[in-house]
């Protein structure tokens, strides 16, 4: 069995996309000032990727544990669950 | 009751919240039982294993009509490093008495929330609830979108983030030091390929923990569950840990998959779901508190889990939970007093069953866990140990005294040693 990359896997999981309606959002001037990103090491979907300074973030995807909102200390995002029946649909759990 | 206001709300259809409602309904109370979920189960997910005996007391043989996958026999736990893995590897037929189970929680929430509907309890699925709402400092009900409810008693099952208590000023921020973070993958075989591998027999399983350089040395571990025709694998890691390292769990998670101790258990397998999760492991350092005037706080969003390093449980605390504050609702309804000193049976009931009493017995656990040693340092001492103990070659043999002395006078001492397993004894 070989290794899979981020996208492979979240390929094999379940998403219904609230299009247009992020229940993440950043506030990258804060990103910019946050040395050790975290996030980016911590999100198990890798929706957190350095961008220059800052960071990159795609709310599709997001498997919804929270690991994000717990580790970002400088509070540089708004974290909300996805409205009622969006958000990811796991089959198996 | 009136039209429109409920005996009581519960918010999220996990395994304490849908306990909770089947408890409450069973009792004859009107219980209203909301899910952000298109149907519960489909936003759970765990390592995966239920200790069954708390929800048995509940519905006694639970395990012949609830979908579990395995009942475990096998418990392993093993120190890895790059090219070692040393276990204690132990198989019995002596749980059987109070049986523990892997289970995919997608189909055994729906399961249990159908009970709870079964008992009378009314379920929307669908619906987030937004906040809770106050009046005078007292809970009375929950808003979802433009919709307002209404009830005596809230029950906050809505898991690890808990979001309503924060909001409501009731708890504060989680701190990364109280959560791991956990990543998995569910791996499709052929049943009998999983007996096999696993030497298992039918409907019989194997839970396998894992610690080293599967997280790196980071705080943390790694797991397998066998499934009946998937094994579930994966990583669990201590949400602080990623502000000091440059390892990313999506890498280390592939990396533990191809170690040669767990290559072969997995090869040939289809990945079919990857997911993500938030585990509460600080214990009693950071529950909330459990009873509020008008609420109560059940499951992981207590902090209900205790991870001893060697075993995790947090399903059978959420459900012990779950029943003990449906019996504080229902003693509350009988007094009609919704009010903290009206519920406060919960927190006693608590304090009086395993479940506090266990996470008291266990407090020192997290801080032990702290311990750098643990996870970067120990599995090589182990290794060495274990590979000097095995190996044959030309080198003349040195005693099995003197070769285990070198050994742990490169790694500190013996009293650095003894030090480390004294708080460990003493604090699992």
């Amino acid at each position: 069995m070989k290794k899979l990359s981020i996208e492979e896997r979240l390929g094999t999981t379940k998403f219904i996309v609230d299009e247009g309606v992020p229940h993440i959002v950043l506030d990258k001037s804060i990103c910019a000032t946050c040395k050790g990103k975290p996030c980016v090491k911590a999100c198990p979907a890798g929706l957190y990727q350095v961008q220059g300074d800052s960071v990159s973030f795609d709310f599709a995807g997001c498997l919804e544990c929270g690991t994000c909102r717990v580790v970002c200390l400088p509070k540089g995002l708004k974290w909300e669950y996805p409205r009622g029946t969006f958000g990811v649909e796991f089959r198996y759990g | 009751m009136s039209e429109e206001r409920f005996d009581a709300i519960v918010v999220g259809a996990g395994p304490a919240g849908s306990v909770a409602a089947y408890c409450m309904a069973k009792a004859g109370l009107e219980v209203l039982l909301i899910e952000r979920g298109s149907t519960p189960g489909e936003k759970s997910m765990t390592g995966g294993r239920l200790y069954g005996h708390s929800l048995h007391k509940i519905i006694p043989n639970f395990w012949e009509e609830a979908p579990v996958e395995r009942k475990v026999t096998r418990e392993t736990v093993t120190f890895m490093t790059g090219e070692t893995a040393v276990s204690l590897d132990v198989k019995s037929e002596k749980w059987n008495e109070t049986p523990s189970f892997t289970v995919l929680r997608s189909e055994f929430d729906a399961w249990l929330a159908s009970k709870a509907e079964e008992a009378g309890a009314m379920l929307a699925a669908g619906v987030k609830v937004d906040e809770l709402i106050l009046e005078n400092g007292k809970v009375v009900g929950v808003r979802c979108d433009e919709d307002e409810m209404f009830a005596n008693v809230v029950i906050a099952a809505d898991g690890v983030n808990s979001l309503l208590a924060q909001k409501a000023g009731i708890r504060g921020e989680i701190l990364p030091k109280h959560v791991a973070t956990g990543a998995k993958e569910v791996i499709e075989l052929p049943r009998e390929v999983i007996e096999d591998r696993f030497n298992l027999s039918e409907d019989t399983g194997a839970a396998q923990l894992f610690v080293g350089e599967c997280t790196r040395g980071l705080q943390g571990g790694g797991f397998i569950y066998t499934n009946k025709n998937t094994v579930s694998l994966g990583l669990v890691i201590t949400a602080e840990e990623f502000a000091h390292t440059e390892h990313r769990i999506i890498d280390l998670i592939e990396e533990f998959k191809m170690h040669p101790a767990i290559q072969p258990l997995i090869e040939g397998g289809k990945v079919v779901e990857y997911s993500g999760h938030l585990v509460p492991e600080g214990g009693l350092s950071m529950m909330p508190p459990l009873v509020n005037d008008g609420l109560l706080i059940v499951g992981d969003a207590a902090g209900f889990v205790l991870n001893t390093g060697y075993m995790v449980r947090g399903m059978d605390l959420a459900i012990a939970s779950g029943e003990a504050a449906a019996n504080a609702v229902i003693a509350a309804k009988a007094q009609e007093d919704y009010s903290k000193q009206g519920l406060a049976s919960y927190q006693t009931d608590l304090e009086n069953s395993f479940v506090l009493r266990d996470l008291k017995t266990y407090a020192k656990a997290p801080s032990f866990m702290e311990n750098k040693r643990i996870f970067g340092h120990y599995p090589f001492f182990v290794e060495e140990m274990m590979v000097n103990l095995f190996k044959v070659n030309r080198t003349p043999a040195k005693p099995i005294m003197k070769e285990t002395w070198t050994t742990i006078k490169r790694y500190g001492g013996l009293v650095q040693l003894a030090k480390d397993a004294w708080k460990g004894v003493s604090a699992l």
